[in-house]
């Protein structure tokens, strides 16, 4: 597959890993953060770890959309299936997330609520074609990645005229999170959490460009490289923040250049600032309140607001007491230092958003690198 | 970061939308996010959008940056 | 089935009629249906009997009996139908318990409204898969529940058949050192089906791989009949099929991403929807446990099959009291393949 392959070629990999272990300054600590879940997963997935030397720490961030979605707000797609009759049309992540009352969406579904998983917003708005006599909701959530296709699709409604469709914003922004996590008392005055440097995402960079970075290098004096997707973008990106940090850089570079320039898609932005305003908060699980850092539908589309239209109020639910995921979102803990990592909270019975979606920090951790917690004897 | 692949457009379809390869697999999908995408130009698809197009040149270039590391001298 | 009058009104509607209540009440609806469509397609000695059960000659051997209950949605997809996959499904589970098939039973549950149409296409589907597998259908039952009690036709097949003397092949055999070989590519089915679920709807030329293996488990076994065990990996796909035998011998794995095969259609699906090809359901794939000293023989006697022309071996088994089932991903670093989480689902991010 062009443009997949060779950025997972194993030679490669080990060329750059050896690059990255002689470079690295003998006794200094790199601790990275890869914001993007996207990232996790693929650091976990191709055991990217083995390959990096003991002084590349990583540490996870909170990008994962899924993770930071509070529960109060899965209750109210659900709500809005139960309660409202309306057909749900939701991302095939999002089913399985526990919400309160021992229910999920995948649960509300077997009980009879109109759930349906559908790829892409498109789909919703087909649905709510083909049924004129039901009201359709779209459960939308994801980063700036996402945001765009449902910008497109509450343009089609509307130009559409059509009245059964509205949608349910969950649309969150990346540079506000990473802002949160360093003004975060642990990092920028505590000095608890060592983050030299950030891995940023590369889908998100697509659309809103690198220039957005520039603000947190200048001010936090931390360097950001944007990497791509692939195993080998990540392990680039990681040589590259070696190389700023040894240097005493705090620049954004991008490594991700054959889809990501310094503007991002200028028309997919248009189309975003044409249909959304900024939240003047948000709550995000794990985090808490997070000023502007969330989007919500702007007044000229209000009729495609489901939150106007079902009169939806939002109610916070907190965490079990046990989980650490706020702490692990920061990158302040390890999913081994939560005490129900693993017994009580596993990817079946998820009780934290780190565990809930297979990017989350814990999901990866239990799924692709447990074993690595324990001694294993091989033949 | 979310889920998006390259592939290649191998149709330009009516309604903005078209047609994309990914090694014998294809789907359609909307451009409504990108302009000027011909045949043959490899676009990244995420939940049925083309976000944006893949430059060759640079994707050559980034290819080349991972085989210095080969060039340079590698501890014995 | 109760001999009855053959003075029917008219011949079953199979272009236009439905399945009703009537076909499932045990009356003269009900014994035209079976016999102008399943005793006409399964055509056989035994069911020629005519009777509840079918009587059958004594085996020669120790036996094996495997159920299965079929669900499938679609009922029909690229290389395949349910009536296909029920037939193979259960052949396979008596196959890799190193048994030699002898006889089958098919049991339908009917929804009231179902087309008659499509109920011949999966019977002489079925017919034909039991027949190119020399697998006779010996008996069977028919019920009909109301509509929008059934999801059109749901399938149980039981299977008998007999072991050969010596072989004992179990999940709970495999040992330190015994070689991990699987029979081809991954992933086929679950692709092939989900291709045509809507609301996911691509296009592929990926065609399930539903099949009989029971010749290639006779081939294999003939060939080397110390295997330990085998299994067909189906619904959870490699992963599953892996993690269960490990934890029932009490072991652990490792097996080479680079060795295991997949198309590159499979792939690229896999790719678009953010699934693990080693989770994909699989319908005429094996996967066996085989000693050491034995494997290359294994191998070469798989790959002289036309079910087994792309058999590889993926890995092996090692002493873990954690039975975890690792991997060394083709990029080079290791992984846990764990046991699945729920159902896998598509994903976004």
């Amino acid at each position: 597959m062009k443009y997949i392959a060779e950025y997972r070629d194993g030679a490669l990999a080990r060329e750059i890993a050896a690059r990255i272990a002689a470079e690295a300054t003998p006794g200094r600590r790199y601790n990275l953060m890869e914001f993007c879940g996207g990232h996790t997963h693929a650091i976990s997935r191709y055991g990217l770890k083995d390959l990096l030397p003991a002084a590349v720490n990583m540490v996870h961030g909170p990008g994962c959309p899924v993770c930071v979605l509070p529960i109060g707000r899965i209750d109210n797609a659900i709500e809005l299936a139960m309660q409202h009759g309306a057909i749900v049309c939701t991302y095939a992540d999002t089913m399985r997330v526990p919400a309160s009352g021992g229910l999920s969406l995948m649960k509300a579904k077997a009980r009879g609520a109109d759930i349906r998983m559908v790829y892409s917003a498109a789909d919703a708005l087909r649905i709510a074609q083909e049924n004129p006599d039901r009201q359709v909701v779209f459960f939308a959530i994801g980063f700036e990645t996402t945001t765009p296709p449902t910008a497109v699709v509450i343009k089609a409604a509307h130009a559409a005229g059509l009245g059964n469709f509205s949608v349910f914003c969950n649309h969150v922004l990346t540079p506000a999170a990473i802002t949160h996590i360093l003004e975060s008392p642990e990092v920028r005055e505590l000095g608890l959490v060592p983050l030299d440097g950030f891995i940023g995402p590369a889908h998100v960079s697509t659309i809103i460009g690198s220039q957005p970075y520039e603000y947190f290098a200048e001010e936090y004096a931390k360097p950001v490289v944007i990497a791509g997707f692939e195993p080998l973008d990540v392990m680039q990106a990681i040589l590259m923040l070696v190389r700023q940090l040894n240097e005493g850089r705090a620049e954004v570079e991008n490594e991700f250049t054959r889809a990501v320039t310094a503007e991002g898609n200028a028309k997919a932005k248009a189309l975003v600032a044409e249909v959304f305003d900024l939240r003047k908060t948000f709550e995000w699980r794990g985090l808490g309140e997070v000023p502007y850092s969330a989007l919500k539908i702007k007044a000229a589309y209000a009729r495609f607001d489901a939150e106007a239209r079902f009169g939806i109020t939002y109610q916070s639910v907190p965490d079990n007491k046990a989980c650490e995921c706020g702490a692990i979102l920061r990158g302040v803990k390890k999913p081994t230092d939560c005490k129900v990592f693993g017994t009580v909270c596993t990817p079946e019975n998820p009780l934290g958003s780190c565990m809930v979606s297979s990017e989350g920090a814990c999901a990866a951790h239990y799924t692709y690198g447990r074993f690595k917690d324990v001694p294993v004897k091989a033949a | 970061m979310c889920l998006a692949v390259p592939a290649r457009v191998i149709e330009l379809l009516a309604d903005d939308e078209a047609t994309i390869d990914l090694a014998g697999v294809r789907k359609r999908i909307s451009l409504a996010l990108v302009e000027g995408v011909a045949v043959d130009d490899y676009v990244i698809v995420h939940v049925g959008y083309a976000l944006q197009k893949i430059d060759p040149a640079e994707a050559a270039k980034t290819l080349a940056l991972f085989a210095e590391a080969k060039m340079l001298d590698s501890p014995a | 089935m109760s001999t009855v009058k053959r003075d029917y009104v008219r011949p079953v509607d199979f272009k236009h009629g439905r399945i009703d209540m009537t076909h499932g009440s045990g009356g003269r609806a009900m014994a035209q249906l079976i016999e102008e469509l399943f005793a006409r397609a399964f055509d056989n000695e035994y069911l020629a009997q005519g009777n509840d059960g079918a009587l059958l000659p004594p085996p020669g051997g120790r036996i094996v009996m495997a159920t299965d209950s079929h669900v499938i949605t679609p009922l029909f997809f690229a290389g395949g139908d349910i009536g296909s996959l029920a037939v193979h499904g259960t052949i396979n589970d008596v196959a890799v318990s190193g048994a030699t098939p002898l006889y089958l039973s098919a049991g339908f549950i009917l929804e009231e409204g179902f087309p008659l149409a499509d109920l011949k296409r999966i019977v002489e589907s079925m017919a034909a898969a039991a027949r190119a597998a020399g697998v006779p259908v010996v008996t069977g039952d028919t019920k009909v529940v109301e509509q929008g009690k059934g999801d059109g036709v749901f399938i149980t097949t039981t299977g008998v058949g007999v072991v050969a003397p010596g072989l004992n092949l179990s999940g709970a055999n495999a040992r330190a050192g015994d070689v991990i070989l699987l029979s081809g590519t991954i992933g086929d089915h679950g692709v092939a089906i989900m291709s045509q679920r809507e609301n996911l709807s691509f296009e592929t030329t990926i065609q399930s791989d539903s099949a009989a293996l029971h010749t290639l488990t006779a081939a294999m076994l003939e060939a080397v009949p110390t295997i330990r065990c085998l299994r067909d990996p189906t619904r959870g796909g490699l992963a599953t099929t892996l993690n269960e035998i490990a934890r029932q011998s009490a072991v652990g794995m490792m097996l080479r991403e680079a060795d295991i095969p997949v198309r590159p259609e499979v792939d690229a699906a896999c790719e678009f929807l953010g699934l693990d090809p080693l989770y994909v359901a699989n319908e005429g794939k094996l996967v066996a446990i085989c000693p050491p000293e034995h494997a290359g023989q294994l191998l070469a006697a798989m790959r002289a099959h036309p079910l087994g022309a792309n058999a590889a071996m993926i890995g092996t088994v090692h002493a873990d009291d954690h039975h975890f089932v690792q991997m060394e991903t083709a990029f080079g670093g290791r992984r846990v393949v764990d046991w699945l989480t729920g159902e896998q689902l598509p994903r976004i991010c």
